[in-house]
C-alpha cells in the first residue's frame, strides 16, 4: 500500500468499507501542552460509550515544561480499544500520531513500536526555517523506517491553519477527527465529548474545536485509503468510564467518608482535585493541610470524633505519616489511608508507576503495628475498595491502607456502574449513652475486636493514648498488660484473615509456572497467561488483593506448581549480576513477603523502568523460565 | 452559679449541674510544685463554671509533661504525638462544632517539633483554647534546651549554656496570619490564670494562652524569684481585657493600660524584658474561622447524598449520552 497520502488520493473515501479488527492500540505523542492527552482521553471515552473495551495510559514527562522537541519531553497517551474488555496497555502500538519526531525517540527506547506500527507524523518540520530541524527531521524519518515503522507524513499544521492562526492548541481535536474517521467512531458522540471537556469554555471555543474535529475527519476521509472498525461488545450493564483516581474519589464519596485530609503529591493529588470539585455536593469536605503529618493527624482527630475520614498520599507522604499510623494502630482509630504509589525511594520518579510501597505499608511503623493493607488491581476496584476499606476500618477498629499506583491513577477503563447502597453512607456517630461501666477497649477474647466510645457519648469518656494501655484505656505500667494488649490487636487482624477465602486461580489449578501479582499488573499478567496457554504452556496466575493479612490457602495452591514467580513493578536483584548471590539476593516485595509466609522458594520477576508492565515482557519471561528457546515474541 | 448557654448549643438551659468532680480523673503524676497542678485545677474550674458537658469536651495534648494533662480530666481526651496536638484537635473540631476543644502543649511540643502546626492552627482560627505550658525546658526527657530556654541556659544538651536566643511565643503568635486571641499568664497566680482561661474559653476562635510555668525539677531558678514576688509581674489591664478586682490588682508592681484591639501595642508589650507582662495582649472576634467552613455542609441526609452521587455517576455513564 502506498502511504504517501499528502495529496488527494481518494475522494470517495467514505465508500471504503471499514475492516473489522479485534483491537487497536493508538498513541499520540507530542511536546507537553499540545493536548495529546485530552485527545486520547476523548478517543477512549467515545469508544467506551460505543461499547468498546478501553484502557488508556498517559505518557508523562517528568518535568512540567520540558523544552520543546526534546526526547525526554515526550508527553502523550496510549489508548487501547477492543471488542472485549481491555485490561492493560498491550504491547506495540498499531498507530502512533507524532507531533514532532524527537518525542518519538523516547517511545522507541521504551519499546513502544515495532515493524507493524504505522506512524502519522506532522510534516511541517520538513519545511522548517531552521536547517538543523529539517535535518533532524529527515534523519529521524530514515531511522524510523529502518526500524520497520511505516511512516506517513501528514499536514496537520497546514490543515489546522485553515481554521485558526496558532494550531498548537487545536491540533489535538483535528487528530481526534482523524481517529474518528479511521476507527469509524460516532461523530455526534465525539461532538458531545468536546462539549463536555470544554464545558467551562466559551461557545466560540467549543465551536472551533468541533470544526477542527470535522476538518480532521474530512481530511482523513479524503486521504486515507483504509479504515477500521473495532466492533463493540454487547453489554447489558450500565457502564461508567473514568480513571483510577476519579474512581478512588467516587469511592470515597460513596463510602460515607466525609472528610479527605490531604497534602498535594503526585500522582495522588488528582483524587483530591476531584473531591474538591464534587465532595461538598454529597456532604463531604476536603482539608488541605500544612503537611502530610498534619493531614493524617487531622483525619485521625476527625475519625476519633466520629467523622469517617481518609488521607490520600504517595510514597514520600506515606513515609511522613508513619508515626501517626502507629498511633492509630495503638489507639485503635479507624480511618483510611490511600497511597497512590509512584517511583521511589525519596522523590524518585514522581509521575511514573512503581509498586515499591508494599513493605512500607505493611511494616513501615516503628514498633509492632499490624493493620489491614489492601491493593486495588483495576479501576473498578479503586472504587469498591474504598468502600470496603472504610467498612473494614470500622469493623476492626483499625487504620486500613489502600494501595493504588500511577498506572491505575491515570488509566481509564469502563466498568459496571456501581450500585450505591445507602448503608455505605451511614455515619458511625452514635450519641446514645455509652454502656454503663463498659471499658473503652473491651477486647473480645476470641476476636480482639471492641466497640469505641465517641465524644458526645455520655459515660464513654476516655483518653486516647499512644502509651501502652489495657482495656480500661488507662496507661499500663504492668508488662503483662502490654503483652496482652499487643496480642489483642494482633488477634483482630487474625480474625479478619479468618474471614478471607483463598484466591481464585486464573488457569488450571496446577502446572509448571504460577505467576503471582498484585495491583495494576493484573491485566498484563492475565493476558500473558492467556497467550502462553494458547501456545500450550502450563501457566496460571493469581492476583492478591489482601496483602496484609494475607489471604489463606497459598501454600496449598503453590504446591501444585513447579515454580512460583511473583511479577511486580519494583526492584529485585538479578542473579548473575556482580555481587549478587543466592544468599544476598534482594527479592521483590511480594516475593519477600510470600517467602516469609510460606517458607517456599518463590522467585520474582520485577523491574523499575517506571513503565507499566506489558504482556509481552511477561510472556518472554515465562518462556525463559520454561526454557523455550527462540521465543518469537521479540520482533 | 449562673448557668451559661454554649453558643453553639440550641438547648436554652442545662438540665444538669456539673461539679468539679465531673471534670477530674485519677491523681496527677507531676512533680510536687509543678505548675501543671494549678493549671489542671483551673481548667476544671473553668469547665465547671461554663458547665461544659464532660462528654462534649475534648482535651488534646502532645507529648511532654504537659501531655499527661488529658489523663487527669474527666472529659474525652487525646494524648497523641509529640508536636501534633494541633492537627488532631483541628480534626476533632472541623466537623464537630458541638464539642468544646482544649489543646495542651509544651514549649518543645509547640515551638519546636510542632512549630509548623502552631503557625497554621493560628491561621485556621478554629474555636478552641490552646494552652502553651512554657517551662522553658524539656521536662519529660529530662532537661534538654527548649526553643524558649533563655540564652545561656545550662541543660543536658548545652552543658556550657545554650547558644541561641529564645523564641518569644507570644511575639511569634502575634505575627501570624489571622491571629485572633493572644494572652499571657502565670501558673502561680490563680486568679489571673482563671480569668485568662475563662476569657479564652469565651473567645469565638482560637485562643492562644501562653502560661509561664514553673518546673521545679529542672528550672528551679527560672521563675523562682518572680513567683515569690508578684511585683515582677506587669499587669496589662483594660475594660476589654482580663479584669481583676481592685484588690487583686494591687499586688502587681506595674499596671499598664492596654487596649487588646491594638496589635501594634500588643507587639510592643510582648517585647518587655524587665518583667513578665500578663493579660490579654490581643483579641479580634471578627477573623475568619476555618471551623465554620468545615461545618458549613454538615447534616446532609443519606437520601440526598445518594441522589447527588447518582447524578455524579451519570456524568461517567456510557449510556447517559446526551445525543
Ligand atoms: C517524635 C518524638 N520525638 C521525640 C520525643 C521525645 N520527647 C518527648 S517529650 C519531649 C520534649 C518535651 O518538652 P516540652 O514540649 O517542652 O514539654 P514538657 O515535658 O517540658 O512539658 C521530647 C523531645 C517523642 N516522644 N517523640
Ligand atoms: S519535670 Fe518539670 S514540668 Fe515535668 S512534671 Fe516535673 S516539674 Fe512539672
Amino acid at each position: 500500500m502506498d502511504y504517501n497520502v499528502s495529496g488527494d488520493i481518494l475522494n470517495e473515501g467514505d465508500r471504503i468499507k471499514p475492516r473489522k479488527i479485534k483491537q487497536a492500540i493508538v498513541e499520540i505523542v507530542s511536546d507537553s501542552g499540545e493536548g495529546a492527552q485530552k485527545c486520547g482521553q476523548s478517543f477512549g471515552a467515545i469508544s467506551a460509550k460505543m461499547g468498546n473495551g478501553v484502557w488508556t495510559v498517559e505518557i508523562i514527562p517528568a518535568e512540567i515544561q520540558p523544552p520543546a522537541r526534546s526526547r525526554e519531553g515526550a508527553s502523550g497517551i496510549r489508548v487501547r480499544i477492543g471488542s472485549d474488555k481491555v485490561t492493560n496497555m498491550g504491547n506495540h502500538a498499531d498507530l502512533v500520531i507524532a507531533l514532532n519526531e524527537q518525542v518519538v525517540y523516547g517511545r522507541i527506547r521504551q519499546d513502544a513500536y515495532n515493524g507493524n506500527t504505522l506512524m502519522f507524523i506532522e510534516n511541517k518540520w520538513a519545511k522548517s526555517e531552521q536547517e538543523t530541524i529539517r535535518q533532524q527531521y529527515s534523519e529521524a524519518l530514515l531511522k524510523f523506517k529502518e526500524l520497520g515503522i511505516k511512516v506517513v507524513e501528514i499536514p496537520m499544521e497546514e490543515e489546522c491553519l485553515k481554521l485558526m492562526p496558532d494550531p498548537r492548541k487545536g491540533k489535538n481535536m483535528w487528530i481526534l477527527g482523524l481517529l474518528c474517521y479511521m476507527y469509524d467512531r460516532d461523530i455526534p458522540k465525539a461532538e458531545n465529548q468536546i462539549r463536555r471537556i470544554f464545558k467551562k469554555k466559551t461557545d466560540a471555543v467549543i465551536d472551533l474545536n468541533i470544526k477542527l474535529l470535522h476538518a480532521g475527519y474530512d481530511w482523513a476521509r479524503g486521504n486515507l485509503p483504509f479504515r477500521y472498525e473495532v466492533t463493540p461488545m454487547d453489554v447489558d450493564d450500565d457502564m461508567v468510564v473514568m480513571n483510577g483516581n476519579e474512581a478512588l474519589s467516587m469511592g470515597v464519596m460513596a463510602s460515607g467518608i466525609e472528610l479527605c485530609s490531604m497534602y498535594p503529591i503526585t500522582p495522588a493529588t488528582s483524587v483530591s482535585h476531584h473531591l474538591a470539585e464534587n465532595f461538598e455536593r454529597v456532604g463531604g469536605i476536603v482539608h488541605q493541610a500544612e503537611d502530610e503529618i498534619s493531614a493524617i493527624g487531622f483525619a485521625i482527630g476527625a475519625s476519633f470524633a466520629g467523622k469517617p475520614a481518609v488521607t490520600v498520599t504517595s510514597g514520600p507522604g506515606l513515609a511522613l505519616k508513619t508515626e501517626f499510623i502507629g498511633l492509630a494502630v495503638m489507639a485503635e482509630i479507624p480511618f483510611v489511608i490511600i497511597d497512590v504509589q509512584r517511583g521511589g525511594p525519596s522523590t524518585g520518579l514522581p509521575t511514573k508507576v512503581e509498586q515499591s510501597d508494599l513493605l512500607a505499608a505493611i511494616y513501615g511503623e516503628a514498633g509492632d503495628a499490624p493493620k489491614i493493607v489492601l491493593a486495588a488491581a483495576t479501576i473498578e476496584e479503586c472504587f469498591h475498595f474504598v468502600v470496603l476499606a472504610r467498612k473494614l476500618a470500622e469493623s476492626f477498629r483499625t487504620p486500613v491502607i489502600l494501595l493504588s499506583d500511577a498506572n491505575l491513577a491515570t488509566g481509564v477503563q469502563p466498568f459496571p456502574r456501581p450500585k450505591i447502597d445507602p448503608l455505605w453512607l451511614t455515619n458511625p456517630i452514635d450519641q446514645s449513652p455509652w454502656k454503663d461501666g463498659a471499658w473503652p477497649f473491651e477486647w473480645d477474647e476470641n476476636t480482639g475486636t471492641s466497640k469505641r466510645p465517641i465524644p458526645g457519648q455520655k459515660g464513654g469518656m476516655y483518653t486516647v493514648t499512644g502509651l501502652a494501655h489495657g482495656q480500661t484505656g488507662k496507661v499500663a505500667y504492668d508488662p503483662e498488660i502490654n503483652q496482652a494488649s499487643v496480642e489483642s490487636r494482633s488477634r483482630k487482624i487474625a480474625s479478619f484473615q479468618k474471614s478471607l477465602k483463598p484466591p481464585s486461580i486464573n488457569g488450571d489449578p496446577e502446572g509448571d509456572v504460577l505467576l503471582v501479582g498484585w495491583g495494576s499488573t493484573l491485566g498484563a499478567i492475565e493476558e500473558a497467561v492467556a497467550d502462553a496457554r494458547a501456545e500450550g504452556l502450563k501457566v496460571s496466575s493469581l492476583h492478591l488483593r489482601f496483602l496484609f493479612p494475607i489471604v489463606p490457602g497459598l501454600v496449598d495452591i503453590f504446591k501444585r506448581f513447579k515454580k512460583v514467580i511473583t511479577v511486580e513493578i519494583n526492584y529485585s536483584d538479578t542473579l548473575g549480576n556482580p555481587m549478587v548471590t543466592q544468599e544476598n539476593r534482594r527479592y521483590a516485595q511480594l516475593a519477600w513477603l510470600l517467602r516469609a509466609k510460606t517458607l517456599m522458594d518463590i522467585d520474582c520477576f520485577s523491574n523499575v523502568y517506571g513503565q507499566p508492565l506489558n504482556p509481552e515482557k511477561v510472556l518472554k519471561m515465562i518462556k525463559r523460565e520454561l526454557k523455550i528457546e527462540n521465543s518469537e515474541v521479540n520482533v | 452559679m449562673l448557668v451559661q448557654t454554649h453558643e453553639l448549643c440550641s438547648v436554652p438551659s442545662f438540665d444538669h449541674d456539673y461539679g468539679m468532680e465531673d471534670y477530674g480523673k485519677g491523681v496527677a503524676r507531676w512533680c510536687p510544685g509543678c505548675g501543671g497542678h494549678s493549671i489542671l485545677t483551673t481548667v476544671q474550674r473553668v469547665c465547671k463554671d461554663m458547665q461544659y458537658e464532660p462528654e462534649k469536651t475534648v482535651v488534646v495534648s502532645g507529648i511532654g509533661c504537659s501531655g499527661r494533662f488529658p489523663h487527669y480530666m474527666g472529659t474525652y481526651g487525646f494524648h497523641g504525638l509529640h508536636g501534633r496536638a494541633f492537627p488532631v484537635a483541628s480534626g476533632v473540631k472541623f466537623r464537630r462544632p458541638d464539642l468544646n476543644v482544649f489543646v495542651v502543649t509544651g514549649d518543645g511540643d509547640c515551638c519546636s517539633i510542632g512549630a509548623a502546626h502552631w503557625v497554621h492552627a493560628i491561621r485556621y482560627n478554629m474555636k478552641m483554647v490552646a494552652l502553651l505550658f512554657d517551662n522553658g525546658i524539656y521536662g519529660l526527657t529530662k532537661k534538654q534546651t527548649s526553643p524558649t530556654s533563655p540564652l545561656g541556659t545550662h541543660s543536658n544538651t548545652h552543658p556550657r549554656g545554650s547558644v541561641l536566643p529564645p523564641i518569644n511565643p507570644i511575639q511569634t503568635t502575634l505575627g501570624l496570619a489571622n491571629v485572633s486571641f493572644v494572652a499571657q499568664t502565670v501558673d502561680w497566680n490563680a486568679t489571673h490564670l482563671y480569668a485568662t482561661i475563662r476569657k479564652a474559653a469565651e473567645h469565638p476562635g482560637l485562643a492562644f494562652v501562653r502560661i509561664v510555668q514553673r518546673c521545679p525539677a529542672f528550672m528551679r531558678d527560672l521563675y523562682g524569684d518572680i513567683a515569690v514576688n508578684p511585683k515582677n509581674l506587669i499587669l496589662l489591664s483594660h475594660e476589654n481585657g482580663i479584669n481583676l478586682k481592685p484588690k487583686a490588682r494591687e499586688a502587681f508592681g506595674r499596671v499598664i493600660e492596654h487596649d487588646p484591639s491594638n496589635i501594634h501595642k500588643a507587639r510592643e508589650h510582648a517585647e518587655i524584658h524587665d518583667g513578665i507582662p500578663i493579660g490579654l495582649l490581643y483579641q479580634n472576634t471578627a477573623n475568619a474561622r476555618y471551623d465554620e467552613y468545615g461545618a458549613h455542609n454538615l447534616g446532609m441526609g443519606i437520601e440526598e447524598k445518594k441522589q447527588n452521587l447518582e447524578s455524579l455517576l451519570d456524568q461517567y455513564s456510557t449510556s447517559n449520552s446526551v445525543e
